[in-house]
């Protein structure tokens, strides 16, 4: 049996990376917002989704215009990510300032509960205006990047299987990482992300520093959201179709990979995005195999689950999660 | 004109009236110090100067602009640093970091730089921990960057809530020398205290406060020797 798992190794871990990485960066959006308002903003799935919208429908105007064909492919993607980054950031900072500020003092379920009604209003709005445009919610974007590349492993290791990926993996891998490591750079070397980790800590004292509380809180919702909405168009390029639905169950995970890797922790979140990820794709593998076709991949979500309940029992306050010692 | 001064404050704290009808103000280059027992509105006329609490009536001038309506980080830009009571340091940021939050308004690094230089000059012992977190700090190294990170904002007023509170006698002395020297360096500060004795013995004039009024104010040295006063708060 063991033999048989190596053999797909390579495969998993590429799948799995990839997959993993859009987990991480979904996961961010959720960790910072919690990190600054212990809040656990559902709407962020759906943000992503909307970035998978927005992202797809620039892609076919700009086909439709007959850009694609003279413009380089990556030249396209650039601009398709940053025009929906932006658009995506400004619609989470709107969320953030019209649904959860005005209830900044409320207790925190009535916000939550608020979320959740923010997010099935993103569903529908983006089911409603896509049906209204194409007839039909489910949506196929143009297909990009989608050479195969094949990866020799075999020759790495005899006992591995060859292993491909399609050229859009490349794309959601290093752009994931891009925004990532600038993310890290900002939050931890930057002097507006470390009012970020002010603020987040000691709400009332950022303020008495000269802090605009709002505007941090603010900034932070762009940047989750910005950064969920690109991720959403990396979403659309590596696995083609999208419907209005796509952010919930991703959303669920996402915010588990951030629990994962301790909530409210930059790096835990990408870590924890990371490892659902090659679990999920392990899983989805090698179920069949590990128990004798009892459980079929279909059950990875199960088996992924299975290892959050484990890793929190033991880890409560998740892998990076910190239990700070701090004198009075 | 005074550097800060209240006009008949009234105000409210968690549903009661902690402040009815305060009226205090401050000089530049004064310690003024405001004392009274728990809960008199120490803290509440703090908070208010600095606009985390709103007052229901009355008005704050600094420097003879009203700054009654604005909000914290406004108030805080415009030049009154709060040393908040329990010091509230950024427990996971670094020391520096907490030091380079205290300049946040501040855009030019090279005054920075200056002003981090000058917090070392008063608190050498915060230069050996830089790299450390906050959280991390004993009680009285926690006092001395909080005062730091409140000086790195050049403010024309600095507020000190209960600077004492639960440091150990020899660090209150420490703690209680360097706000005399920070004074003679020309800083104006309004200090909150409890232990009434040590505060009005650095300070200029005093006030005190009971149950959110101005019962007396006079120079230091008189209320140091009113016999009320040594009844209710030295003894």
């Amino acid at each position: 049996m063991l033999a048989e798992i190596l053999h797909t190794l390579p495969q998993v871990l590429i799948d799995g990376l990839a997959l993993g990485a859009i987990y991480a960066i979904v996961a961010l959006g959720y960790t910072m917002v919690y990190g600054i308002l212990e809040l656990i903003n559902f709407a962020h799935g759906e943000i992503f989704m909307t970035g998978a919208f927005i992202g797809t429908a620039i892609l076919i105007t700009l086909t439709g215009l007959g850009w694609i064909a003279v413009m380089p492919a990556l030249l396209a993607l650039l601009l398709v990510l940053v025009i929906t980054s932006v658009l995506t950031g400004f619609i989470g900072m709107g969320i953030e300032r019209i649904a959860y500020r005005p209830l900044r003092k409320a207790p925190k379920l009535i916000t939550l509960i608020t979320a959740i009604g923010v997010s099935f209003l993103l569903q529908d709005l983006v089911r409603f205006i896509t049906e209204v445009k194409r007839g039909n919610y489910i949506l196929t974007g143009p297909s990009m990047f989608t050479d195969r590349v094949e990866v020799k492993t075999s020759s790495v290791l005899s006992v591995f299987n060859d292993a491909s990926f399609k050229e859009s993996f490349i794309i959601v891998f290093v752009v994931a990482a891009i925004m990532m490591i600038t993310l890290d750079f900002f939050i931890n070397k930057t002097k507006w992300g470390t009012a970020m980790r002010a603020v987040a800590q000691d709400r009332d004292t950022s303020a008495l520093m000269g802090v605009n509380v709002n505007k941090v809180i603010g900034l932070v919702f762009f940047l989750g959201s910005a950064l969920g909405g690109a991720t959403g168009v990396l979403f659309a390029i590596q696995y083609g179709t999208i419907d209005p639905y796509i952010g919930f169950i991703l959303g669920l995970k996402a915010f588990t990979a951030a629990v994962l890797g301790g909530i409210g922790n930059i790096r835990g979140a990408m870590f924890g995005g990371i490892l659902l990820g090659v679990l999920e794709m392990f899983a989805s593998a090698n179920l069949t195999l590990m128990t004798n076709g009892v459980f079929g991949a279909e059950y990875k979500d199960v088996f992924a689950f299975a290892i959050l309940i484990l890793v929190l029992l033991f880890k409560p306050e998740g892998i990076f999660g910190k239990v700070v010692m701090e004198k009075v | 004109m005074h550097i800060l001064e209240l006009r008949d404050i009234h105000a409210f704290y968690g549903g009661i009236q902690a402040l009815k009808g305060v009226n205090l103000y401050v000089d530049k280059g004064e310690i003024v110090t405001l004392i009274g027992s728990n809960g008199a509105g120490k803290s509440t006329t703090l908070k208010t100067i600095s606009g985390q609490v709103k007052p229901k009536q009355g008005n704050i001038f600094l420097n003879g602009k009203d700054i009654t309506s604005a909000l914290p980080h406004e108030t805080a830009v415009s030049g009154v640093a709060q040393v908040p009571e329990g010091r509230r340091i950024f427990p996971r940021l670094t020391v520096k970091e907490n030091l380079e939050m205290g300049a946040f308004s501040v855009k030019n690094k090279k005054v920075v730089a200056e002003r981090m230089e000058k917090v070392f000059h008063y608190f050498p012992r915060i230069k050996e921990r830089l790299s450390q977190r906050g959280g991390t700090m004993s009680g009285g190294e926690q006092q001395m960057l909080a005062m730091g990170r409140a000086l790195m904002s050049g403010p024309n007023v600095l507020m000190l809530d209960e600077p004492s509170m639960g440091l150990a006698p020899i660090i209150v002395e420490q703690i209680f020398s360097i706000i005399k020297e920070l004074n003679e360096s020309g800083m104006t500060i309004l200090l909150v205290e409890q232990n009434a004795y040590q505060a009005l013995q650095i300070a200029n004039r005093g006030y005190v406060i009971q149950t959110g009024e101005i019962l007396m104010s006079g120079q230091s040295s008189v209320l140091l020797r009113d016999d009320q006063i040594k009844e209710a708060y030295l003894a």
